[in-house]
């Protein structure tokens, strides 16, 4: 049974020349004093190569703890404590975990670079951006400075940064956020990585300037054919660019499936739960609204069986919160779809 | 609406001064928030939409009198019926002021006293306003607790130990202790997750309907904001740009940032996305600091013509809203599409 599965889900043993980066069963715990916090627990995924996946879900469902699990930037005391994260490079595939410093290092920026909500945080205050992107570049390919400085420009100027040869030598502080989230994907796209990972890149803006950042992501995606995991709490943001989708919840994937296809016909009760419980422009005005009930447990406090049993109107007594749903394989009309709910394990 | 205004807002201004570093001499003016004029009526909800740095903020913080308005006045229905205006008033005189028309904040986590607990926190403004005997608060202060939806019990304990919902939901309980007839709230659901912020919406929909209190919503999220307010108002650069019902503001835009705002929001709905396409905004947000001559708009508009860079649109009535656009009859805005229309064409 589980062999079936398995194949139909893409794993390990599908020739699937598309996939770029394959996360199997992997597990991030963070051990501390008073219990161990289980933030990314059993999750497999999968990015095919030029496609946007979004990983969506609340805060603390563990979006960001899996993302830098990726590139091993998880904080102490967090900790891969199992699973697999393959990417395939031109040269073979490449398995992350367990991967030294050295490849490790290669890797990022070459072939995976990562941007962050709060550009602030992941810039160098006291150099400039042009030397920040100088830097990066020349720490990966072999090109003279000259050579490294007109590739900061030239990426400035792509990424819609005005007057790109005086801002080059301009300090983050000096520019706005929508500029310095710019600056950041410049930098993160100097060396033509073949995954771009966004964690919330536009949580911290405008709407207005958050549309621009997105439809830049999307032009930059068609000129250089990166894959993105684009990482938001925002299933409008998800809608405008994604191509496949995965909501996340407690530290595992609940769904996963073509984006629009989750978004028009959601499956596992989480993800309709999230839909119906958000304010969509040109909704009736002063309408209740469908709300979740209670909150996300607090992470020590993971529930038994399904974590979303205490949450869930479909809830199952005596099933769901004793018994871990698998991931089941729907058979959709269009493209593939997984759902981790116990309602889906007769079907498959 | 029968009703009179219960706040009556009219050129309110607050500029906050710039000065230079070393000698500390004023060298301009943020125009923070700019001869604004809004109505805003007993027991319902006015919305407040605008980037960031738009003013917002300032104009909420003016209208609680946590900052002293530079100009305008600000004329407020008493529970006698008298109308005073509270622009200018003493802090003596703004005892009953305060008491009737508080504040929720944005983050929950740093507007509440971590050394305190939900009890002493929640029945300060009580203490403060001199509501009652020890006792009394006391009772009122569980009350207010199951209202917003937590436990009677959790008085004794400290706001360390709950969620940003529940800790939202006592800031909630806190302004409302002394049963206030408007309560602005800023981003009051903005850091909040999902799921939880529909149960805040909620509560605060529910609490509006019992008791008629009026509030003002200020969000930069445009969803929101369609969401609860009877009436929205847009604002740009410390000025309202346009100012309608929810609905038509909404399906039929008649400023062009309103329509430019409406078009940047992501719409979940896959249908939408096909059906709708983002009016470009030209440039970066622009600076209060630094407010374009003529049409403040003029250098973001895709409509703006000759005339937009040299003078300024006025605020005037158009077919029942208010709108600061030279060409605002003649413009064929967009809005966003009914989603059954939209359906019906999907
Ligand atoms: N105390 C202050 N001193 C000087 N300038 C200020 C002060 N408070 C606000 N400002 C300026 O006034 C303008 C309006 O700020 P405000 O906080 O009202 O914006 P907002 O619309 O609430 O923005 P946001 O959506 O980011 O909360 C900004 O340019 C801000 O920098
Ligand atoms: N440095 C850390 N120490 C302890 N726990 C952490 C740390 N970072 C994250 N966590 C926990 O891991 C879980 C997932 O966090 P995160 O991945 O940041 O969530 P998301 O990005 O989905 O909001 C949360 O319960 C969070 O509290
Ligand atoms: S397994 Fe049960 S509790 Fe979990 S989502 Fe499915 S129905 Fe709900
Ligand atoms: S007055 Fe001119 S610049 Fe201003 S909003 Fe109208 S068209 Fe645009
Ligand atoms: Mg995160
Ligand atoms: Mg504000």
């Amino acid at each position: 049974m589980s062999a079936t599965i398995d194949t139909a889900i893409g794993g390990s043993g599908v020739a699937a020349d598309d996939v770029l980066l394959e996360i199997e069963d992997l597990r991030t715990h963070f051990l501390l004093d008073d219990g161990v916090v289980c933030a990314v627990d059993g999750v497999d995924l999968r990015v095919r190569k030029g496609e946007t996946l979004a990983i969506v879900g609340e805060s603390g469902c563990g979006k960001s703890v899996m993302a830098r699990s990726i590139l091993r930037l998880v904080d102490p005391p967090g900790q891969i404590e199992g699973g697999k994260i393959t990417l395939h490079r031109e040269s073979g595939p490449v398995e992350l975990v367990g991967a030294d410093r050295k490849l490790l290092r290669q890797i990022r920026w070459n072939d995976i670079a990562m941007v962050f909500q709060e550009p602030m945080a992941s810039l160098s205050l006291v150099h400039t951006i042009g030397s920040q992107i100088v830097e990066a570049v020349r720490l990966h390919e072999n090109v003279g400075k000259a050579a490294a400085r007109n590739r900061a420009i030239e990426m400035l100027d792509r990424v819609g940064i005005p007057m790109p040869q005086r801002r080059v030598d301009a300090y983050p502080f000096e520019l706005s956020g929508g500029m310095r989230q710019r600056a950041m994907i410049a930098m993160a796209l100097a060396c033509r990585p073949s995954l771009l990972i966004a964690d919330e890149p536009t949580t911290a803006l405008d709407v207005t300037t958050q549309a621009q950042i997105l439809e830049l992501l999307r032009d930059l995606q068609d000129e250089f054919g990166m894959a993105i995991m684009l990482i938001t709490h925002d299933l409008g943001v998800a809608a405008q660019v994604a191509d496949s989708m995965a909501v996340m919840y407690l530290g595992r994937v609940v769904e996963y499936g073509g984006a629009e296809q989750v978004l028009a016909e959601p499956r596992h009760p989480y993800t309709k739960a999230l839909l119906r419980s958000m304010p969509r422009l040109g909704r009736a005005a002063r309408t209740r609204l469908t709300a979740i009930k209670g909150m996300v447990p607090p992470p020590y406090a993971r529930p038994e069986g399904c974590a979303f049993h205490p949450r869930c109107d479909a809830v199952m007594a005596g099933r769901c919160d004793t018994v871990l749903p698998r991931r089941v394989p729907l058979r959709e009309p269009v493209g593939d779809r997984e759902v981790t709910c116990l309602l889906y394990e007769e079907e498959s | 609406m029968s009703t009179e205004p219960l706040l009556s807002i009219e050129g309110l201004t607050k500029h906050f001064p710039i000065r230079t570093g070393l000698l500390g001499r004023q060298v301009g003016a943020v125009k923070a928030v700019d001869e604004v004029d809004l109505v805003i009526e007993p027991g319902s909800t006015l919305g407040l939409v605008g980037e960031s740095g738009c003013g917002k903020t300032t104009l909420g913080r003016c209208i609680v009198r946590a900052h002293d308005p530079t100009g305008g006045r600000m004329l407020y229905r008493q529970q006698d019926g008298a109308v005073i205006d509270v622009a200018g008033l003493k802090e003596k005189d703004l005892k009953t002021y305060r008491s009737e028309v508080r504040m929720i904040f944005q983050d929950p986590h740093s507007s509440l006293n971590p050394r305190k607990t939900l009890r002493e926190i929640i029945g300060e403004p009580m203490r403060v306003h001199g509501y009652g005997t020890k006792e009394e608060i006391e009772a009122r202060v569980g009350e207010l607790l199951e209202r917003v939806g937590l436990r009677p019990e959790y008085a004794n304990r400290y706001p360390h130990a709950f969620s940003g919902g529940q800790r939202q939901r006592v800031g909630i309980a806190r302004a409302l202790a002394l049963s206030p007839r408007l309560v602005v709230a800023d981003e009051a659901v903005s850091a909040l997750d999902v799921s939880v912020r529909a149960q805040i919406l909620n509560l605060l929909m529910d609490l509006q309907e019992e008791s008629g209190l009026a509030y003002l919503f200020v969000s930069h999220d445009l969803g929101i904001v369609e969401h609860v307010s009877d009436v929205v108002a847009v604002m740009y650069l410390g000025k309202v740009v346009e100012q309608g019902p929810t609905e038509d503001l909404y399906t039929k835009p008649l400023h062009p940032y309103t329509e430019a705002l409406l078009s940047a929001v992501p719409d979940p709905d896959p249908a939408a996305k096909r059906h709708r396409e983002r009016i470009k905004l030209l440039g970066d947000i622009a600076d209060p600091a630094h407010v374009p001559p003529g049409c403040p708009f003029h250098p973001r508009c895709v409509y703006a013509k000759e005339t937009c860079r040299t003078d300024a649109p006025p605020l005037r009535e158009v077919g029942g809203r208010r709108v600061a656009c030279h060409f605002a009859e003649e413009l064929e805005l967009r809005g966003v599409p009914d989603p059954d229309v939209r359906e019906v064409s999907a």
